[in-house]
């Protein structure tokens, strides 16, 4: 059976404002090796802040960019979009 | 990360660092005055043995630093937690486990030291001459002169320090806080003297 990769993931958050949206990228973006991150503030209230972030990367570590979302003080609220593609394991290659 | 780098960053994610440094300046300040007028009082009075202005003074540095201490401890976390609780409203969420929480419970502990240990520091460094001279060191200026020189050096420079946090004259803001200083000595000259 193939293994799959997540390669693109958009994600809907609620955070507060700090950190800033500056430093809550950052630190997302160090959650993996090759990560790019892109950050849109959708919406700021009083104490808060809707964004929606869209992360690239070779394969992305969904619980690991959760736990940072959470360790920051943010809630995800939905995920909007993935992008996953399979790569054949190396039983598959030698069936081929 | 080691404890001066997280310190370091729960201040800045508290947004903390002014609060700190104010406290670290007024505190400073207040440790300065404290001893200034202690030393003058003593150079009013008769002659007053050595240990016991040593320990007069000691006393009150002490007790500046645990005053300190406990206050903005105290102040701190009721602060913290108000803010910390009005934000888990705004999210709907727990926040003890985020940045948020650690920074609420460590922050006024962070502050609590900076606030104490800026007067017990500075007044330390203002009778060094008078623990100096009871341990029997030779000092070319009497004791007493000496702290006095140091306490007026302190405050100048606490005053320089608030120069340039506020990006205005360092010159200016050292000579206001020293003006201060001899507004209290004339104060004390006046009711004491």
């Amino acid at each position: 059976m193939a293994k799959s990769h997540v390669k693109r993931m958009v994600l809907d958050i609620l955070k507060p404002h700090i950190p800033n949206a500056l430093e809550f990228a950052q630190r997302l973006a160090q959650v993996g090796e090759d990560y790019h991150v892109s950050l849109t503030v959708l919406e700021i209230d009083e104490a808060t802040q809707t964004i929606q972030i869209d992360v690239t990367g070779n394969s992305i570590h969904f619980e690991a960019l959760q736990l940072a979302i959470n360790e920051m003080g943010g809630s995800l609220h939905s995920i909007d979009v993935v992008e996953v593609s399979s790569q054949p394991t190396q039983n598959t290659q030698d069936q081929s | 990360m080691n404890l001066l780098d997280e310190s370091h960053e729960l201040l800045h994610l508290a947004r903390a660092h002014g609060i700190a440094r104010r406290y670290f300046v007024v505190n400073g300040f207040d440790g300065a005055l404290t001893m200034l007028g202690l030393i003058i009082g003593f150079l009013l009075s008769s002659a007053t043995p050595l240990s016991l202005m040593l320990n007069a003074c000691l006393g009150a540095a002490i007790a500046l630093g645990m005053s300190g201490i406990s206050s903005a401890y105290i102040s701190e976390v009721a602060e913290r937690k108000l803010a910390l609780s009005k934000l888990e409203e705004s999210m709907i969420k727990d926040l003890q486990d985020s940045v948020h929480g650690r920074a609420a419970r460590w922050v006024p502990f962070i502050i609590a030291v900076v606030n104490g240990a800026a007067p017990l520091f500075v007044s330390l460094f203002i009778i060094s001459p008078l623990w100096l001279a009871n341990a029997g060191v030779f000092l070319f200026v009497q004791p007493l002169y000496l702290a006095v020189i140091l306490a007026f050096l302190l405050i100048f420079m606490l005053g320089v320090f608030l120069g340039r946090i506020a990006d205005i004259s360092w010159m200016h803001s050292g000579i206001q806080t020293v003006v201060v200083a001899l507004t209290t000595i004339a104060l004390i000259y006046i009711f004491a003297g």
